[in-house]
């Protein structure tokens, strides 16, 4: 079976923090790391393989950079990984996005062999959009189930516990088709240290826009062939300040408390 | 899809989402901020459009009158045994030939777990673009942006970005129709008008076998709190500053009285405390609650972004330099384990003398 896995290298935002003076953003040594949700469907890809054999060829598009993101994920035991990285690429919305995957593994299926399984993420923490998973599958014209909380495969039959609100569809499906995880979908694994060194030594191959240049329309790419458009980012301005109280007893705490619930009507 | 003659796209419309034939709130709020959006479109533009509700389901027709009563100005129905559950394929066909045929100016999904599945890849397939997760939509004039700006009153559509970080304001220009999720628990329900008139119609979808390209084997209700704390009128929120699982027992008993639900910080959901589903903030749930009372919850801006917009406020915590104060409408410098056990006490002496006068 050959799986090919989705990956995004994200901020951690979690370790974003606001400047307190300026409101702005502070950037700066904010850690790079796989994105959970895809990292978590990594695992899964890995787990598949070692189960009913195979391979599991790992993509991801961004920057030079981001083969940091594909070295980690050879570390974990990914036969393969591909960079999809250009200029032209840049500023791409989740629809560009999508297509320009959906045909990079494309050309590789053809140079190596079509793929019987693709997973990728829910969603990334950067984005958090939802969106390149289920377009990525539009483009590669296959059949999607996203919110992947359980995945089984019994001969060509993957059958997937597929993650709602306020129930869980239990689905089967035929492959090809891309499955799009979540996190409780599998606990990622550490680095294998044997496999660290050639992680790091190895060349990462590079799908750039000359290599998909014959297959893809040039007009719908990069920030320019981008439907949609960010025409400005702002960071939040905080509510107007309400009244604290930083210096009662717990018993004075619980009156102020309940007669602001009794004014309002709450109770 | 692209094209130069963005007139001939009219009216706004709302793809609604049913569960068990029960529409969602989420389509409610979607349709009253349609109404909101096409009368501010009229005021600039002087073009009259219509508010059209869209339910796909199986035997749905019956839920139109509703989507007519929270404000929509005509309902349509695509019904089908294979629109039962909701599944990809089908939906996301039904959807793109009813776009094809009625271009519509403007497409809003909600964006739950069935949206955020369906409206990605009916935007790849019509060929436009798609917004995530919006929390402001406005229709606005577009000739701010010299060499970029169209010139036409267009959707904008403004989501939190960067882990809630940051804000971002986003238009769709040259492709249509304008397409948008938005996020549950922000936008407002409109009054509801009772039986009001309006055209409900059904919209004829051909559906063959081959459409339906996975097979649904089971759906487990069971095992799966049906507990949506976006629609609960009062949250009673925990974090790290609760100090173990149990204390949630007595927050329960708060929201017990007070008639509301519980709900969570990251960090306890992350310790295995309580259920992601009860997660608010930005990779949880957007809460809209009359009242989100914040115990021991220190307000991390992923977490403000998921509850910042609640009607009203209530913070207690012992760091008096918490953020959550900084949003709090009345703030509380205090150990929750305290005041919370004393909180109950008053509570319930308060509903007794109640239920005795």
């Amino acid at each position: 079976m050959r799986i090919a896995v989705c990956i995004k290298q994200v901020p951690d935002t979690r370790e974003v923090k606001l400047d307190p003076v300026t409101n702005n953003l502070i950037r700066d040594g904010v850690p790079s790391i796989i994105n959970m949700d895809d990292k978590s469907g990594l695992e899964m890809a890995i787990r598949l393989k070692e189960k009913h054999g195979g391979t599991v060829t790992v993509f991801t598009m961004g920057p030079p950079q981001a083969d940091l993101a594909l070295r980690e994920a050879l570390a974990m035991g990914c036969d393969k990984a591909y960079l999809i990285s250009a200029r032209e690429f840049g500023g791409s919305d989740t629809y560009a996005t999508g297509y320009i995957i959906a045909n990079a593994m494309r050309k590789v299926e053809e140079e190596e062999g079509a793929f019987d399984l693709f997973i990728t993420g829910r969603q990334a923490i950067d984005g958090d959009t939802a969106q390149v998973g289920p377009q990525i599958a539009e483009n590669l014209g296959v059949p999607q189930i996203s919110y992947a909380e359980g995945i089984e495969i019994n001969g060509d039959v993957v059958t997937v516990k597929r993650q709602y609100e306020d129930r869980y569809h239990i689905i089967e499906v035929g492959m090809p088709c891309l499955l799009t995880a979540i996190q409780e979908l599998a606990e990622p694994r550490y680095m294998h240290a044997g496999l660290i060194v050639d992680a790091y030594n190895t060349e990462i191959p590079v799908i750039d826009f000359a290599a998909l240049e014959s297959r893809i329309d040039k007009t719908t790419i990069g920030n320019a062939g981008s439907p949609t458009n960010v025409v400005r980012s702002f960071t939040k301005q905080p509510k107007g300040q309400g009244i604290k109280y930083d210096n009662v007893g717990p018993d004075e705490a619980v009156k102020i408390i309940m007669d602001k619930m009794i004014e309002r009507h709450i109770i | 899809m692209k094209t130069s003659n963005t007139a001939e796209f009219k009216n706004f419309y709302v793809i609604c989402e049913q569960r068990d034939n029960k529409v969602q709130k989420v389509s409610y709020e979607l349709i009253g901020e349609a109404t909101k959006l096409a009368a501010a479109y009229k005021e600039e533009t002087g073009k009259d459009e219509k508010v059209i509700a869209v339910v796909l389901g199986d035997d749905v027709q019956p839920v139109c009158q509703s989507l007519l009563d929270h404000g929509a100005d005509e309902a349509i129905y695509i019904e089908d045994p294979m629109l039962k559950e909701y599944v990809t394929e089908p939906y996301v066909k039904a959807c793109v030939q009813l776009i094809e045929e009625k271009k519509p100016n403007v497409v809003l999904f909600g964006a739950s777990s069935i949206g955020r599945d369906l409206a990605p890849r009916t935007a790849s397939r019509v060929h436009t673009g798609l917004t995530a997760d919006c929390t402001k939509l406005t229709m606005e004039m577009d000739d701010k942006y010299p060499g970029k700006s169209v010139n036409e009153v267009l959707l904008h559509m403004t989501r939190p970005a960067f882990g809630g970080n940051i804000m971002a304001t986003i238009l769709i220009r040259h492709h249509r129709p304008q397409m948008a999720t938005v996020r549950p628990g922000v936008m407002q329900l409109i009054d509801v008008v009772p039986n009001k008139p309006g055209k409900i119609e059904e919209y004829k979808v051909e559906f063959v076998p081959e459409d339906m390209n996975v097979k649904i084997v089971e759906v487990l209700k069971e095992g799966h709190k049906a507990v949506d704390i976006t629609e609960a009128k009062y949250l009673v929120s925990g974090g790290r500053g609760i100090g173990s699982a149990d204390f949630y027992n007595e927050l329960r008993k708060v929201a017990d009285l007070l008639g509301g639900e519980i709900s969570s910080s990251r960090a306890n959901v992350d310790a295995g405390w309580i259920e992601k589903s009860r997660q608010v903030g930005q990779t949880g749930k957007t809460v809209r609650p009359d009242l989100y009372m914040a115990c021991g919850i220190s307000g991390a801006i992923q977490h403000l972004a998921g509850m910042d917009q609640s009607e009203y406020i209530i913070a207690i915590n012992k760091n008096d330099s918490a953020p959550i104060f900084e949003v709090a409408d009345l703030g509380v410098v205090g150990d929750v384990k305290v005041i919370i056990p004393k909180l109950i006490d008053a509570l319930a002496k308060y509903k007794e003398a109640e239920a005795n006068a």
